[in-house]
């Protein structure tokens, strides 16, 4: 087994198509589907009250995903509907109705892993595509060949697919290829993975999952433990997904929707690490020969991340590092601070909806779509009334604060924590 | 038509499969790991051969494991492994990737398929959706209740099979995770090979009777259920809802135990025939297993008494 990803040398791939892929972020909240968008995703995916993966997010009521899909429209972006889980007998009735409600929204697609959920969307909502979900761990092109003759527009891939192995695909099969480029991932191949079921009678593959591969166990060989219990122990769980130094790569071997992963990570999240895609794929076409990756994109993706980060399966198995032993997570160094409502340009005072605490002297920073992008230390904070304030301390509070350079709304205002 | 269930096992070897075959059981999962995930042992083509002469020859069958996550490089082999399964005569092709079931109707013409993706195969509908695209059996997931497998085996057309013994799979990763582990305890050479003999598992803080078997393969890493499934006592319960075929999971146990297990659920389902009505269970049958139980293994209802929740 290969370990060191260091040294390994990058994927020589051959440009096969040039159509712009598309970028596709997660929405776990209405605001949160405007933000992605706003930032610059080509299509957000969320989940309804039924049939998703993530029984814990806030997820869509029908009304909600109307409002997302006008929203959506107004940037000429797409709204799909994971609705991945493996169905149990009990699930099944009531999911033509679900399907055919999703088509009246407005949704353009569903995610879906289990045939039946397929097969039916097809009958009777035939306006929605059906995507085959990466739970159903498609990693051949004759797999992917048999989704294609079964009628489905878009395989996304199994995260264990490598560029070699998609090249391949994208050879053998004429249909639309869906990777995964950023965030956690399942240790597992995904769907392949009870262990919630076993530990706390949850069932992980309809939403349960309590992400037992990230707990910590001890090895024993013949009921001799292999080292000193409790101490640095095994875990399955795997650093996050990100390929922003692979762009071109994934350009040129075909890939066509960017997934980004993450229904229950933040705006802030999902606003940042949208934008990074956003710009690189953008600077990528506009000059395919000149492009060169940014180290502020990079650093931008770190302000957001929450777990350390690799490339998983796309240039080789993943091996020691690219597993997380030792404390889970590091601490994003960044915090989201604020979203810009509103910026008056005789005062030079931006309008902020407070998202977390921040106070006069701080070091902050502003960010937008595209990269807009400054430093400044909070000189300047009033109430929504002008009363001068020392501290923007209650959460959702409207606030003003002077800035040295003109922002918009749905800008964002992040802090240093560290 | 008379209902005559199926008793299946598995068969780490030629000698296992002749002694579970005397045992009782009347048809085997065996195949090649490069094809077949979590087998019990390696059945080489030529093995493969000799077993279908051994099961024909008592009157039962063989089914050819081709259950592996199938990637790019495994397809060019695919037809001719699977013709391969078709002349040697064997009864049916297990497989859980489309591209097998593609690969089988293309050169296994008339072969009997059975769905398994394990974790995955959780309802009637979709039982139907694969039986349309030619699989004759549907191999329920272990995390079924015993009311949904009730369901499924009355609302579906095809054969249903329940696993009613021994470890299941619940965990499966491309990774080599236990290698990585000591990787980074710069400790490589301590298990230079992990795999199933080793008696390798992990344990939780939390749940210090609870151990899980985790070992390697060319596929990755597997980490296996901590309890043994025994469903011996209430066999009644599935021999009255029909299901068509019970499965005796042998992989990482004794011959010797397997040989109980296989001859006390041999008894259980000949007695439930010969006479439905007066039908009742024999503690010794359970004895029999008990006395070459692993203690450190629970035996376990699984899934077919517990309420899950999501």
């Amino acid at each position: 087994m290969t370990t060191g990803t260091k040294t390994k040398p990058r994927y020589q791939g051959k440009r096969n198509r040039l159509d712009r892929p598309e970028l596709l972020a997660p929405a776990g909240n209405l605001e949160k589907l405007k933000f992605a968008i706003h930032y610059g995703a080509d299509a957000v995916y969320i989940g309804g009250q039924k049939y998703g993966l993530r029984s814990n997010a806030d997820n869509f009521s029908f009304e909600e995903m109307r409002e997302g899909v006008e929203f959506a429209n107004r940037y000429g972006a797409k709204v799909f509907v994971a609705t991945n889980i493996y169905a149990h007998n009990e699930d099944i009735e009531g999911i033509e109705e679900y399907l055919r409600k999703l088509e009246e929204v407005g949704i353009s697609a569903i995610i879906a892993a289990d045939p039946i959920i397929i097969e039916t969307a097809q009958r009777v909502a035939p306006k929605l595509e059906v995507h085959l979900s990466t739970q159903q761990s498609t990693m051949n092109w004759q797999a992917v060949k048999f989704w294609k003759d079964e009628g489905l527009p878009r395989v996304v891939l199994a995260r264990e697919t490598s560029f070699e192995e998609i090249e391949e695909i994208k050879k053998n099969v004429d249909i639309e290829i869906e990777a995964f480029i950023h965030g956690a991932m399942c240790s597992s191949y995904s769907g392949r993975c009870v262990l919630s079921n076993h530990f706390t009678d949850r069932d992980s593959n309809r939403g349960g999952c309590c992400q037992s591969c990230r707990w910590k166990y001890d090895l024993f060989v013949d009921d001799a433990p292999m080292y000193e219990q409790g101490e640095d122990q095994f875990t399955m769980g795997s650093k996050d997904l990100c390929m922003i130094e692979y762009m071109p790569e994934l350009i040129e071997v075909g890939v066509d929707s960017f997934k980004i992963e993450g229904r229950m990570k933040s705006i802030h999240y999902v606003a940042t690490v949208v934008n990074v895609y956003r710009q690189a794929i953008d600077a990528y076409f506009a000059d395919p020969e000149g492009y060169v990756l940014k180290r502020e994109w990079v650093e931008e993706i770190n302000k957001a991340a929450n777990r350390p980060l690799n490339t998983g399966f796309f240039l080789d198995t993943p091996g020691t590092e690219d597993h997380i032993y030792g404390p889970e997570d590091k601490a994003a160094p960044y915090d989201f601070a604020g979203i810009v409502l509103d910026y008056d340009d005789c005062t030079g005072f931006a309008t902020l909806q407070q998202r977390n605490h921040f106070k006069v002297g701080q070091e902050v920073e502003f960010v937008g779509p595209g990269g807009t992008f400054f430093k400044q230390t909070v000189t300047e904070l009033t109430d929504e009334a002008g009363a001068s304030l020392d501290v923007a301390r209650h959460p959702m509070q409207v606030v003003r604060v002077r800035t040295l350079k003109p922002v918009k709304a749905m800008d964002m205002m992040r802090k240093k924590i560290r | 038509m008379t209902y005559r269930p199926e008793l299946l096992a598995t068969a780490s070897s030629l000698e296992e499969l002749s002694r579970l075959l005397a045992a009782g059981a009347d048809a085997f999962v065996i195949g090649e790991s490069r094809y077949g995930t979590r087998l019990a042992g390696e059945f080489t083509r030529e093995m493969m051969k000799e077993a279908v002469s051994l099961a024909h020859a008592e009157g039962a069958r063989i089914y050819a494991a081709v259950n592996n996550i199938i990637d790019n490089a495994l397809l060019p082999d695919l037809p001719d492994y699977v013709a391969f399964l078709h002349e040697a005569g064997v009864d049916a092709i297990v497989f859980g990737d489309p591209a097998v079931l593609m690969a089988a109707k293309a050169h296994a013409p008339g072969m009997a398929l059975h769905w398994n993706t394990e974790m995955t195969s959780t309802n009637y509908a979709t039982a139907e959706y694969w039986a349309r695209r030619g699989a004759t059996r549907y191999v329920l997931a272990r995390e079924l209740n015993m009311e949904q497998i009730e369901d499924t085996k009355a609302k579906s057309k095809l054969e249903i099979q329940v696993q009613v013994h021994g470890m299941t799979n619940i965990y499966h990763s491309k990774r080599s995770l236990v290698q990585s582990y000591l990787e980074h305890k710069e400790d490589p050479e301590r298990i230079p090979d992990a795999e199933l003999e080793r008696g390798l598992y992990m344990m939780e803080a939390d749940r210090p009777d609870e151990r899980y078997p985790i070992y390697e393969d060319e596929s990755g890493t597997h980490v296996m259920s901590s309890s043994d499934i025994c469903m011996l006592e209430n066999m009644q319960e599935l021999l009255a809802a029909g299901v068509d075929s019970f499965k005796i999971e042998g992989i990482m146990k004794p011959i010797e135990y397997n040989e109980r297990v296989i001859s006390a659920y041999r008894k259980a389902i000949d007695a439930y025939l010969a006479d439905p009505a007066g039908y009742r269970f024999q503690e010794e049958w359970l004895d029999s297993i008990k006395e070459l139980q692993d203690p450190k293994r629970e035996l376990s209802y699984g899934f077919f008494y517990k309420e899950q929740v999501y």
